[in-house]
């Protein structure tokens, strides 16, 4: 594919979710709110995978980017009252970018002393960050502490989710498949080497780290004005590793495969819902009267993804590492 | 070209250099050799910057380079070639090839280099296209010299060449690297195991013992001196 085809690709898919999001009027809510989710986990898990798959720096902290880029963005579009189509619609794009902006640098903070750090120092240390950031909301007043924090506008809409997503799908794709983006895949298989090769090993890992703590807090922005209620909670450490299962599950390095994992673990959840009315059945719920029945769907959600690990260790999407070329 | 000042390099609180001094000339061919554990690969990364020295100077065309930056020392034309041929394996022979002249910015000088290393390493040009990660050892060895080449350089640090290689790739590697110092008039320092091998290709030599130089002097000296002999080549 080339450079030019990866930007008619992008032209199309903005469109599309345009044309779709004029059309949103006619979708069921509970269907459309599951498709801003697909949307959402797109944009983390493939924002994730520049981090973990292609750069090799295992980060459990993107709930923490995007926490940072949700609550900026609510607090923002917090401050205006009802605004028409055109000045709310400037209004969200902007708080999406704040929110980003103010992920990145966050990422740059955390990463620049920590990306020294190897393997599972550096997966502790930045799941501390994310545990940090979510404790710094909980205590924070301003945006409710613990009680959770009320965005007053749903504006996440069909263009804006999957507008975002289709950004940074291009953006990881074409920054991973210049002449500047080896470097990232140089740095995953071998640092030193790297190194040797003049290659500024930092300079690299911190860009990883910014770009996708960048599109974190986007995605984090879409949240917010998707489910329109903020709670610490809600970006605790469960978040990120949700997110890692996506790309390990995609396949590390792998947007297309990453693509298609958040897909159908944003869908399996939802697909399982009717087991949690088992418990509910009047003759299950007296013969069974535990708690953790109503949690069915989490322990089948659980032993589902254990059984794929086993068996795709390499990534659900992953056949071969690359086509061999015929010299 | 290169002259190492009583150089003491670490490993936290492990001194593995004390005090090194030795000299390499242009257009030679210098070995360092000793046995495992001597301090032969820590004074390469010390040259390159992988590993910062303690104490003592780097001179490099008569500047002193220690505690630069690795990616900055690359620059000034010095190039290193790791020990177990880092080389990246999920990239292709010729993503490998492109990486080495990852500071190099001219297009028709990248070109150049290519050739060379294709003429020097025919079989790179014919897998050129193969995940390198998939390449036999030898092959992996080559790569990772031309990968070094790629970035024009004027000195060259080869970390163990022959590491488990089958002899009779050995002779064609130092075949190789004979004629990389020959025709391109690079100076190279070799740190070898196979005492013999690299006291035969080269112009003098180093004998390293845990972290201190314990004998130098003209290769075919060397090769005659009876402490050498016993420890290093066999009797």
């Amino acid at each position: 594919m080339t450079f030019k085809h990866a930007k008619l690709l992008l032209l199309a898919a903005l469109l599309l979710s345009l044309l779709i999001s004029l059309f949103a009027g006619r979708i069921n809510s509970y269907v459309l709110f599951v498709l801003y989710a697909i949307g959402i986990n797109i944009i983390l898990a493939v924002s994730l995978n520049l981090i973990n798959g292609y750069t090799g720096q295992f980060s459990l902290g993107h709930a923490g980017f995007m926490a940072v880029g949700g609550y900026t963005a609510a607090v923002i579009t917090n401050q205006f009252g009802d605004l028409n189509a055109f000045a709310a619609g400037a209004l969200f794009f902007g708080a999406l970018l704040a929110g980003g902006l103010l992920a990145a640098v966050t990422g740059l903070l955390v990463g620049l002393p920590t990306l020294r750090l190897r393997g599972d120092y550096l997966a502790i240390v930045t799941l501390g960050f994310g545990e940090i950031i979510r404790v710094i909301f909980q205590n924070m007043n301003a945006v409710g502490a613990a009680r959770g924090l009320s965005v007053m506008h749903g504006y996440t809409n069909f263009f804006w989710t999957f507008g975002t997503a289709a950004v940074t799908v291009y953006v990881v794709t074409a920054l991973v498949h210049s002449t500047y983006g080896r470097g990232f895949i140089a740095v995953r298989d071998d640092e030193v080497a790297a190194e040797a090769m003049g290659i500024n090993t930092t300079k690299y890992k911190v860009t990883a780290f910014v770009v996708g703590a960048f599109f974190a807090g986007m995605a984090g922005g879409l949240y917010a004005h998707s489910i329109q209620f903020l709670t610490p909670s809600g970006f605790n450490f469960m978040q990120s590793i949700a997110i890692v299962v996506m790309v390990i599950l995609g396949g590390m390095g792998n947007t297309p495969g990453v693509i298609i994992a958040a897909i159908l673990l944003t869908l399996l959840p939802e697909g399982l819902r009717w087991l949690a009315g088992i418990p509910s059945l009047p003759g299950i719920a007296k013969a069974y009267p535990f708690a953790w029945v109503g949690n069915t769907r989490m322990i089948i959600y659980s032993l589902l993804l254990i059984g794929l690990m086993l068996t795709r260790p390499q990534g659900l999407f992953t056949w071969k590492r690359r086509p061999i070329l015929p010299a | 070209m290169l002259e190492l000042r009583n150089l003491t390099a670490s490993y936290g609180a492990i001194t593995a250099l004390h005090g090194i001094s030795l000299s390499v000339p242009p257009g030679r061919i210098v070995t360092l050799i000793g046995a495992n554990g001597a301090g032969k690969t820590t004074t390469l990364k010390a040259i390159s910057g992988l590993l910062r020295a303690r104490r003592g100077e780097i001179l490099y065309d008569g500047k002193n380079i220690a505690g630069l930056p690795t990616h900055q020392i690359v620059k000034l034309g010095l190039s290193h070639v790791p020990e177990g041929r880092m080389i990246f394996v999920n990239l292709t022979v010729m993503e490998n090839l492109q990486m080495g002249a990852y500071l190099q910015k001219d297009r028709q000088a990248i070109q150049r280099e290519l050739d060379y290393v294709f003429a020097t390493f025919p079989r790179l040009q014919e897998r050129r296209q193969q995940i390198a990660g998939t390449l036999s050892g030898g092959e992996q060895q080559m790569l990772a010299i031309g990968r070094a080449l790629m970035s024009k350089p004027k000195f060259l640090m080869l970390d163990e060449p022959s590491l488990g290689l089958a002899p009779l790739l050995v002779k064609t590697i130092f075949e190789k690297i004979i004629e990389i110092n020959r025709q391109q008039g690079i100076t190279i320092l070799l740190v070898e195991q196979n005492a013999n091998l690299a006291l035969e290709v080269s112009h003098s030599g180093y004998v390293l013992e845990t972290g201190k130089i314990t004998l130098q002097g003209d290769s075919a000296a060397l090769r005659r001196n009876p402490q050498v002999r016993s420890a290093y080549l066999g009797g």
